[in-house]
């Protein structure tokens, strides 16, 4: 009896440990095809060179280009995702009748269960037509639509984390400021918002953090254009359309083409990794504040 | 105008600004839907089910890709439900609070923050070349079970979390070990909980294209699988291999196949919401 509840607990921790595993694993495969790929190409030119065409006779590495293309595509998609997702935040907690808000919170969160290849589909194929009609020097894969389709994917992550945590604002901090003769406006933006600030701080780097790793919308409506660009209107690359570039073609195992998707990925896992720990960090941190 | 009318003003403005952004994303997710029924629909037929794929698009059907993702489907639950509900369980009613505790805790969410692809590199490294599984339907369904595993183990939390204290205790009072309280109490308790949990999961793997494109499934397959080890593709890279040709009839295809994909995830997550609110009326502890 006893051994057998000994064994069990073994094997329960085994399964809780396997995610142990998995991080390791996960940094052990970028860091050693990473450190191989470094011994053939510098670091300083990983850094600084502004081209990357590796799979061009004229081989050049500098991982500018695709950061750029990932940055762009994040900043157009958090700068849809941010005013649209915060106002519906605020307005389903001060304006929203209750039965409104049960409503309508289940109906947002089905724009983050649609799989993101159906998004790549509707960028390429409704939003990128519509917006050629208002900009007409808009090419046939640019960052902006792209983007656009990412910002409402990510819309109900920043509505739904950052209506958290302004509904858990104290209600007196909320009266006091009504009892001032405050508007619902002035209440959300002069007291309930900053004092929410780091849920919707922390809702916002969560959000950026899926952006940047976002992959099946940008490979489909983007391009695969490697370009040192901050203009949305041409095609570019981000780091995960060139790992799924790569992944398509038949490129050789062990090859130095082959090794720059893992000096691509931990170059996204860096950026994610240190954006999921900065928003730990930051709950914790404030976390207690009005308890 | 005084002050205070103006502030009214503003109130009021915000307040039809956020009935606009409230109900934007609703509106171009409707657009969107219709577009791709209005699209798709007239290509979705008995024929596009079950044909092969093919090189002519009006004779390309998706047969392999939805067995495929069927495949994956089941050899995911098989692997990622017992592994993820067992973790959940240790960690719940095992583990002891401390720095281990705490350090599992972080690694579970940062697990469930890194980006898809970065489990196709890793499942192509462990899965693909290490144990020399190739481009199969078990390396990819073992990626997408790493994949899933922290939603599985932090939904499998909080169901456990919401069994009381009292229902443990009176297990113990009555001579029951540890694991026979949890088998025979805690789990059954808990288990509507899980079950949606596994079920959002299993939503979320369905829609997965990158982790199984880096892992090297195809977008061409001939035949169906018929073994864990066959070769595979699945509905999401079928569109996206679609998507990308230029010829208008592809598109076509694509949005037909879109339509078969958007009733799996819905059909998953209708059952996952019915689950819970089922669950939500009948526990009263």
């Amino acid at each position: 009896m006893k051994v057998s509840e000994k064994i069990i607990e073994g094997l329960l921790w085994l399964s809780a440990a396997i995610t142990i595993l998995v991080t390791v694993g996960i940094i052990w495969v970028l860091l050693s095809e990473s450190i191989s790929f470094f011994q053939e190409v510098s670091l300083v030119e990983f850094l600084t060179e502004k081209e990357w065409t590796p799979l061009f006779a004229d081989k050049k590495f500098g991982i500018m280009p695709l950061v750029a293309g990932t940055l762009l595509t994040t900043f157009v998609a958090i700068a849809v995702a941010l005013p649209i997702g915060l106002t519906i935040a605020v307005y389903l907690n001060e304006y929203a009748h209750a039965r409104m808000k049960q409503v309508v919170k289940p109906l947002l969160e089905v724009l983050a269960t649609i799989p993101t290849v159906v998004y790549g589909f509707f960028a390429l194929t409704v939003v990128t037509p519509f917006l050629q009609q208002l900009i007409p020097n808009l090419a046939g894969f640019n960052a902006l639509s792209a983007g656009i389709v990412m910002g409402i994917m990510i819309i109900p992550m920043i509505s739904s984390l950052s209506e958290d945590a302004i509904s858990a604002v104290p209600r007196s901090l909320r009266e006091a400021a009504y009892g001032m003769g405050s508007t619902r406006l002035q209440t959300s933006f002069g007291v309930m918002v900053p004092a929410a600030s780091s849920g919707i701080v922390v809702s916002v780097i969560l959000a950026i953090s899926r952006a940047v790793g976002e992959t099946m919308i940008v490979a489909i409506a983007a391009g695969q254009q490697p370009r040192l660009t901050l203009n949305p209107l041409v095609p570019i690359e981000t780091i995960t359309t060139y790992i799924v570039q790569v992944s398509m073609g038949d490129v050789p195992q062990g090859s130095l083409e082959y090794k720059t998707i893992f000096a691509a990925g931990i170059t996204l896992f860096v950026f994610t990794f240190a954006l999921n720990n900065l928003s730990f960090w930051i709950k914790k941190k404030y976390q207690e504040k009005y308890d | 105008m005084t002050n205070s009318d103006i502030n009214r003003l503003k109130d009021k403005a915000f307040q039809v600004f956020g009935v606009f952004c409230t109900f934007i994303g609703l509106v171009v997710l409707g657009i969107f839907l219709i577009d791709i029924i209005i699209e798709g629909v007239q290509r979705l037929n008995w024929d596009f089910l079950v044909n092969l794929p093919s090189r002519r698009a009006s004779r390309a059907g998706i047969l392999t890709a939805w067995v495929g993702t069927l495949w994956i489907l089941v050899l995911t639950t098989i692997i990622a439900f017992p592994l993820g509900v067992a973790a959940g369980v240790y960690l719940e009613e095992y583990g002891k609070k401390n720095k281990m505790a705490n350090f599992l805790e972080i690694n579970i969410a940062n697990l469930a923050g890194v980006p898809s692809i970065i489990y196709g590199l890793l499942g192509l490294e462990i899965f693909v070349r290490q144990m020399r599984l190739g481009g199969s339907l078990l390396a990819g369904a073992l990626t997408l079970s790493l994949l899933i595993l922290p939603i599985i183990i932090v939904t499998t939390r909080e169901a456990i979390k919401a069994v009381p204290r009292s229902i443990r205790d009176g297990s113990f009072a009555l001579g029951a070990s540890k694991w026979q309280t949890v088998w025979h109490q805690v789990l059954p308790a808990s288990f509507g909980g899980i079950l949606t949990g596994i079920i959002l999961a299993l939503s979320r793997a369905v829609g997965e294209a990158a982790p199984l494109i880096v892992i090297g499934a195809l977008a061409y397959v001939p035949f169906t699988p018929s073994t864990p080890l066959d070769e595979f593709t699945v509905l999401p890279i079928q569109i996206f291999n679609w998507t990308s040709r230029p010829q208008e009839a592809f598109l076509t295809n694509a949005a037909a196949a879109i339509i078969v994909l958007l009733v799996i995830t819905f059909l998953l997550n209708g059952i996952a919401v019915y689950l819970r609110n089922k669950q939500q009326r009948k526990v009263r502890w």
